[in-house]
């Protein structure tokens, strides 16, 4: 690999300096732990940790800060990612609830618990299912729940041997692919219509009795509502196959249409995506589930239950598929989330819905007038699939996109469209920034027209470029090299 | 394209040369290691493992995908391609010679014969670019 | 309405642009029996409301007092620079890296993140955080069985119970079969029947707080040919020897205790780190070094061919996203008190741990296991340790993790302590517990 021409942004390794420290914890001093624990138990050296001054630190991480991308900065329309503003007062009703230790005495956390019933409660109404756990610590969590609930329903009917397969469309979203294989499933792709929605006829061919459930998303990953639902519903079923609902687009129908009432026997919602908890970088994630009467005894465990004395965590559930994590749930996320629907009621609820399809057709209409395709022809929803005229790529198009200071759309996802640019920019963005991102879209690709070479060279205005991702995978860097100073 | 004569093909896009002693190298052709972009890593099959024709037995990785290799005949696996560890870049650069992915002993030669010959390879690779 | 910017204006403006009359009628083509259903929601709530409703909710819980429960989390001192870096809003709200050159924030931290990680346990390659220590000793599992190929794992009782209990829900899916080795006085004794086993896993401190022999579990799992997951508390290897020095092949654990508020349980994050032959089976986000067009140092998201959005049904695990908000607070953390203040928060736990059973000793108590222990360990209690646990809390004091009945103790309860416990907190428990009846006599109390 290149040696770094110019380190020019230092590492908190490089900063460190012996001696120096930032935060003085109580001390209690004096143990001779070699003579407590064992000497054998003991660590030789001390771990190379970074020694800092807090003022090194502050710098650090908040020129760090500086060099990063958010929401609160500027516009982020990441397709089914749902990146709308994190309401600032999400913030102070968390740190409400964030010194309980979860094996408090529960009569000590009854505000808690109260709090987390409710928001079982809640979800269960919005999505029109009888039975909803909030432990999944993320969307794909949640899937791996419902789907091993499946699992565990057909077994209890003696079918679990005969049914292998995992129906997914063509579009999905990666984790359910994956999901299936790691609860033990086969999976068989379904393609899409000229549409985009699923072809009926290549549905009910790939559904048998070797089929355990099929995983939907609705609206789809092509942004466009499955108008064929009630029908792939009523098929499954009588295949006798669970379906199974990838809340990641929820955001569409949110307050408007309930998955219950689709047909959908468990159901996971993104609160990240719909509910506005903070995607952090990356995560914490929550993916609650949401499940049908019939499948409720397999709910893992504990739910939070109502007694008559008060709020309780429960294991009563008698054919639970047990933990899928430890203690109870993302419960720092789940406080914002109830927030949210409680700031919103279901009138605004319903209103968040109608102004992300509004939203998401006004550009749609505006990136068609700056010269962009959208391959399915119809009115989309919260989202919708565009792409670059001929000859100019998805990749490049983004690239460019930086020195505008906004924040690319995704690219090359769903995998069935060629150049794929989805495109999702909410209903907490006005529409001066959604002219804002059209007019530089338009602005791009005629540079590209009259500049091809200078697409290709973007970003230019960027702390850094365009990135060696090649040598990064042939030769992984994973950890600072404290013996390369 | 570069389809040399002298080998055969799956749709698929592996190679496979005549029998020497019972054993045919196999790697992917000069269409596939384009798409696929800059090889940054490659999983080879274990030396010993018995694979029949359609098995997916190696996989190679670009930065943004990953691709499944299948053998085209039945066989064994008698030897794999170490270097492409250290240099998985061969096979973009040399996806007929240094490129190679792995060698069988295969049972039949004759099977060799269902696989495409390079003037129809030729033709399915340009179908579908 | 909060958050929604438009006004009737917009609206008009928004509908004249698509071509529609109404927001309703962009919602046309769905069924409409599925339509603007009935939904029970209570009532929107203004801001002043909302906190007003959300103080008296927290009002009802309860957070005074000393408190000296672990199981797995803990309070601990987490210094007020810490949130006010981690938590600035270009970090809290901003999404997954995939935009590598407006994200080096988030990419630079992850990658000091797994560093840091790597040095704690002394193993290669740490990936980008999972979402808690149960669930990546799961995935570590999962890891040994593919590397071997063996079907069954081994998993000592001193494993954290929850942890077990996801590890069977995780591994029943793939009929991988999980056996439990039994303590023999409070530790994993060297396992039988190893030779099919995936790996062995053991935790240290183990659930009951106590020290375990980790070099001698390593040796025992590799002379079978099997990998050894050591589950390790992240803050006692500031001072124990780290997992990639007695051998491991993975470490995992909970990453709470490096600086997180406990929050009832979550979110916190989990870690993994393991021996580079391993990298390639390594599930979760990675984050490489490496340079730009320019030449500049840079991070970017790497051998993500491993990972669901690739891989999709090959892939090493489902995890999409990682924990990277609180494995942020824990990098900040690490870093605001450098090595020498995480050695000290261990050693004062370690110290207040043994003087809290050295005075339980002298008003006449036992450990219910004595064996060297870290900053936990287990009591015997009269009455089953769900009510010790009430009858403290009624007396201020939060205390008594109830102790399983698959430990043989009988009625027990976990006791820890951390450096925020003082030596006054130390006695209002010992009161606290007299108070209750857990404690015969009336000893001294030596000031």
């Amino acid at each position: 690999m290149a040696e770094p021409r110019e380190t020019s942004f230092p590492s908190l390794f490089e900063r460190s300096r012996a001696g120096r420290r930032a935060a003085r914890p109580p001390r209690h001093d004096g143990p001779d732990l070699g003579g407590l624990l064992g000497e054998e138990q003991l660590r030789d050296a001390p771990p190379r940790l970074p020694e800092v001054s807090e003022l090194d630190l502050v710098r650090h991480f908040t020129q760090l800060a500086h060099r990063q991308f958010s929401i609160d900065g500027n516009v982020y329309p990441l397709g089914s990612c749902t990146m709308k503003y994190n309401p600032k007062v999400h913030e102070e009703a968390a740190r409400l609830f964030q010194d309980l230790h979860p094996y408090q005495a529960p009569e000590t956390a009854q505000g808690t618990l109260q709090l987390l019933f409710e928001l079982q409660r809640d979800l269960a109404a919005l999505t029109g299912m009888e039975a909803v756990s909030l432990q999944p610590a993320a969307g794909a969590h949640g899937e791996l729940t419902g789907i091993l609930m499946i699992r565990a329903y057909h077994q209890a009917r003696g079918e679990g041997a005969q049914r292998r397969v995992v129906i997914v469309p063509d579009g999905a979203h990666g984790t359910n692919p994956a999901t299936a294989s790691m609860a033990g499933y086969r999976v068989v792709e379904v393609r899409s219509d000229a549409r985009g929605e699923v072809d009926l006829e290549a549905f009910r061919q790939a559904l048998g009795p070797e089929v355990a459930a099929v995983m939907l998303t609705n609206p789809n990953t092509v942004g466009v509502f499955e108008t064929h639902i009630l029908e792939i519903a009523r098929l499954a079923h009588e295949a006798g196959a669970q379906l199974y609902y990838d809340g990641a687009n929820l955001n569409a129908i949110v307050g408007r249409v309930r998955p219950g009432d689709m047909g959908f026997d468990v159901v996971h919602l993104n609160l990240h995506k719909t509910f506005t908890t903070p995607h952090g970088g990356g995560g914490p994630g929550t993916g609650p589930i949401g499940v049908k009467a019939h499948l409720a005894d397999f709910l893992p465990v504990p739910l939070v239950v109502r007694e008559d004395d008060g709020y309780a965590l429960s294991e009563d559930v008698p054919r639970s598929i047990g933990r899928i994590r430890s203690f109870y749930g993302n419960v720092g996320n789940l406080v914002r989330a109830y927030a949210y629907i409680r700031s919103l009621g279901l009138d605004g609820l319903r209103r968040v819905s109608g102004h992300a399809v509004l939203n998401a057709n006004y550009l749609r209409v505006k990136m068609q007038e700056a010269g962009f395709t959208v391959p399915v022809e119809r009115l989309n929803m919260h989202e919708f699939v565009a792409q670059p005229p001929d000859g100019v790529h998805t990749l490049d198009v983004a690239k460019a996109l930086l020195d505008y200071g906004m924040h690319p759309m995704t690219v090359y996802f769903p995998l069935i469209v060629k150049e794929a640019m989805m495109v999702e920019p909410t209903e907490t963005e006005s529409l001066e920034t959604l002219d804002a991102y059209a007019a530089a879209l338009g602005e791009i690709l005629a540079r590209a027209a009259a500049d091809p070479g200078y697409l290709e060279g973007a970003p230019y205005a960027t702390p850094v470029r365009r990135l060696d991702e090649v040598t990064a995978a042939r030769q992984p860097v994973l950890r600072y090299a404290f013996d390369d100073a | 394209m570069d389809i040399p004569d002298n080998l055969r093909y799956a749709t698929s896009h592996e190679w496979a040369t005549e029998p020497e002693d019972g054993v045919v190298t196999i790697g992917i052709s000069d269409y596939a290691q384009d798409q696929l972009g800059d090889v940054v890593y490659v999983e080879l099959p274990e030396v010993g493992r018995d694979v029949r024709a359609g098995d997916a037995v190696a996989v190679v990785e670009s930065v943004k995908t990953a691709s499944d290799i299948y053998a085209p005949v039945n066989g064994s696996v008698e030897a794999v391609n170490e270097a492409l560890v250290d240099a998985p870049e061969r096979i973009n650069e040399s996806p007929y010679g240094e490129g190679w992915l792995f060698r069988l002993r295969v049972r039949d030669p004759n099977e060799l014969g269902e696989l495409l010959d390079a003037a129809a390879y030729r033709q399915a690779a340009t179908e579908e670019a | 309405m909060p958050y929604l910017p438009h006004s009737a204006d917009d609206v008009r403006r928004a509908l004249e642009t698509i071509g529609v009359d109404s927001i309703d009628a962009l919602f046309d083509e769905l069924p409409s029996t599925l339509r603007n259903p009935d939904i029970d929601l209570p009532p929107a709530m203004d801001e002043t409301t909302l906190m007003g409703h959300l103080r008296a909710l927290a009002a009802k819980d309860v957070t005074a007092g000393p408190n000296f429960l672990g199981g797995g989390m803990r309070r601990h001192f987490i210094p007020a620079v810490t949130p006010a870096l981690a938590l600035q809003s270009e970090f809290v709200t901003a999404y997954t890296p995939y935009q590598p050159e407006v994200a080096q924030g988030v990419l630079q931290a992850t990658f000091e993140f797994q560093t840091m990680m790597s040095e704690l346990t002394g193993l290669d390659v740490a990936n980008a955080s999972m979402y808690d220590g149960a669930t990546a000793v799961a995935e570590a599992a999962l890891l040994a069985v593919r590397q071997t190929r063996r079907e069954t794992v081994l998993v000592s009782r001193g494993v954290h119970p929850e942890t077990r209990d996801v590890l069977a829900t995780y591994l029943e899916a793939l009929e991988i079969a999980v056996h439990t080795v039994d303590l023999e006085a409070g530790r994993t004794p060297p396992p039988g029947a190893v030779e099919d086993a995936a790996c062995v896993i053991a935790q240290q401190p183990n659930h009951l707080g106590l020290l375990e022999d980790m070099g001698g579990l390593a040796e025992a799992a590799h002379a079978a040919g099997a990998l050894f997951v050591a589950a390790v508390d992240p803050l006692s290897l500031a001072v124990l020897k780290p997992p990639g020095v007695y051998g491991a092949d993975v470490a995992v654990g909970d990453g709470q205790v490096l600086g997180n508020p406990m929050a009832f349980g979550g979110p916190s994050f989990g870690f993994m780190v393991v021996r580079t032959a391993l990298l390639r089976q390594l599930p979760g986000r990675l984050v490489g070094q490496t340079t730009d067009v320019d030449g500049k140092r840079a991070f970017v998201l790497t051998l993500q061919a491993r990972e669901q959005h690739i891989r999709r049904s090959k892939a090493k695990s489902n995890i999409c996203s990682n924990h990277q908000l609180t494995a942020l607070m824990a990098t900040v953390n690490m870093a605001a008190l450098g090595p020498e203040g995480l050695r000290e928060m261990a050693v004062g736990s370690v110290r207040q741990a043994h003087r809290l059973l050295e005075r339980l000793r002298a008003a006449g108590a036992k450990p219910a296991v004595d064996a060297p222990f870290f900053n936990e360990f287990p009591l015997a209690t009269r009455r089953p340790g769900g009510e010790v646990r009430s009858a403290l809390a009624a007396r201020g004091v939060q205390a008594g993790v109830p102790l399983g009945a698959e430990y043989g103790l009988g009625n027990a309860v976990l006791l820890c302590a951390t450096e925020l416990v003082t030596d006054r907190d130390i006695e209002t428990l010992i009161d606290a517990l007299r108070g209750s009846a857990e404690l015969d006599g009336v000893a001294a109390h030596h000031g």
